[in-house]
């Protein structure tokens, strides 16, 4: 499994998942998989990360338990995932039935000057969310397995985790808000309706 | 201590003052000091009491929370406060209410030199990411400090950060 090439193009995949959201929320990991939703779908049930690096999964989790009737898509990246490895077991040990988190991984820091994460060197984090407890967990690689695996997003009794192998070819910047409490404002408020800004 | 421990009320006054706020989520490290807080919140069917692998991860969680409609709270120890300081980062950018309830080692009658920086660099850390900081020094400030804690927090859309003294808490010993 070392080192097979990564052929599938992010913006496309991103876009595929996200053409299949209903009332799902989405919650991006900071970088590259932010642009990747704003570009596709700028939605206000997409709560845009600019930082907290390594906390996506662990907000999809709290999100999860307070809209168990919503199905929550944790769309990241590897480095930002690599971060807070350690929430895959807390993921594993709570079991929500409505969370899946979606690794976008191209294997490198693409921000930082495309250094290599750990997966390009072969660590296995579906393996890791598997062991952790998570329902189920695979690796997509092809547009076909893609394809297969959109519906267990979203429908499959979860935690359900999956690794998209993405390449590095570089997409058109889309930036989205960056004011983080009009980002929380705007989703809560498409979420949970105005009166919810009086809380 | 042990004669203090048979008649210990503070953690209830806490408990007593979460459940008036609506806290729905509690996420914890777990903590001598937190140990009957954290039993009463997962013998409570209305809270879901979440054990973290690291306090980072709670601090994000209850922003997923707040995000959902849910208010929640953090436990830790003091050591646990610098495990939390880029994603409380998070916490102020979006405005995110934020009660966290610090159980303090490191000072008062400490035996273990390992805690005493941390310790000291808790209130001030927290400071300095703009966590409001309350202290209790005496059990009967439990119930009053966490329901002013609570209402800030949620009212200003704030982190507050509740730290609990090892004057009302107890000292370990390590039978020395």
């Amino acid at each position: 499994m070392k080192n097979r090439k990564p052929v599938l193009d992010r913006r496309k995949a991103v876009a595929e998942i996200l053409k299949q959201r209903g009332d799902a929320l989405i919650m991006p990991g900071l970088g590259a998989p932010t642009w990747d939703c704003a570009a596709v779908d700028d939605h206000p049930l997409t709560f845009y990360s600019w930082g907290g690096m390594g906390g996506c999964a662990m907000m999809g989790l709290g999100l999860a338990l307070a809209q168990p009737r919503r199905r929550v898509l944790v769309i990241t990246g590897d480095g930002e995932l690599l971060m807070g490895l350690g929430s895959l077991a807390t993921i594993g040990v709570e079991k929500p039935r409505n969370l899946a988190v979606i690794v976008i991984d191209n294997e490198h820091y693409g921000e930082t000057g495309m250094q290599p994460t750990h997966t390009r060197h072969g660590v296995d984090i579906p393996a890791m969310a598997r062991a952790a407890g998570f329902r189920s967990a695979g690796t997509v690689y092809t547009a076909q397995q893609l394809k297969t695996w959109i519906p267990r997003f979203y429908r499959q009794p979860g935690p359900v985790f999956c690794s998209i192998k993405v390449t590095t070819a570089p997409a058109p910047l889309v930036l989205p808000v960056r004011e983080g409490s009009a980002l929380k404002h705007r989703f809560r408020e498409a979420l949970l309706g105005i009166d919810a800004l009086r809380d | 201590m042990k004669a203090a421990e048979k008649t210990i009320t503070w953690p209830h006054d806490i408990y007593d003052v979460l459940k008036r706020a609506g806290i729905r989520q509690v996420a914890y490290v777990p903590d001598h000091g937190h140990s009957h807080l954290i039993r009463a919140c997962h013998a409570d069917k209305e809270m879901r009491a979440v054990c973290l692998t690291t306090e980072e991860e709670g601090v994000a969680m209850l922003a997923g929370a707040w995000l959902g409609g849910q208010r929640g709270a953090l436990l830790m120890q003091s050591s646990g406060v610098g495990n939390c300081i880029n994603m409380l980062g998070m916490i102020n950018e979006c405005r995110f209410p934020l009660l966290m309830l610090v159980t303090m080692r490191g000072h008062w009658g400490e035996f273990n030199p390992w805690q005493v920086p941390m310790s000291q660099a808790t209130a001030p850390s927290l400071e300095a990411i703009g966590a409001t900081v309350h202290t209790i020094n005496q059990p009967g400030e439990a119930g009053e400090t966490v329901a002013a804690a609570a209402r800030l927090a949620f009212s200003t859309g704030r982190a507050v950060a509740v730290l609990i003294s090892q004057r009302v808490i107890g000292y370990k010993t390590f039978g020395k």
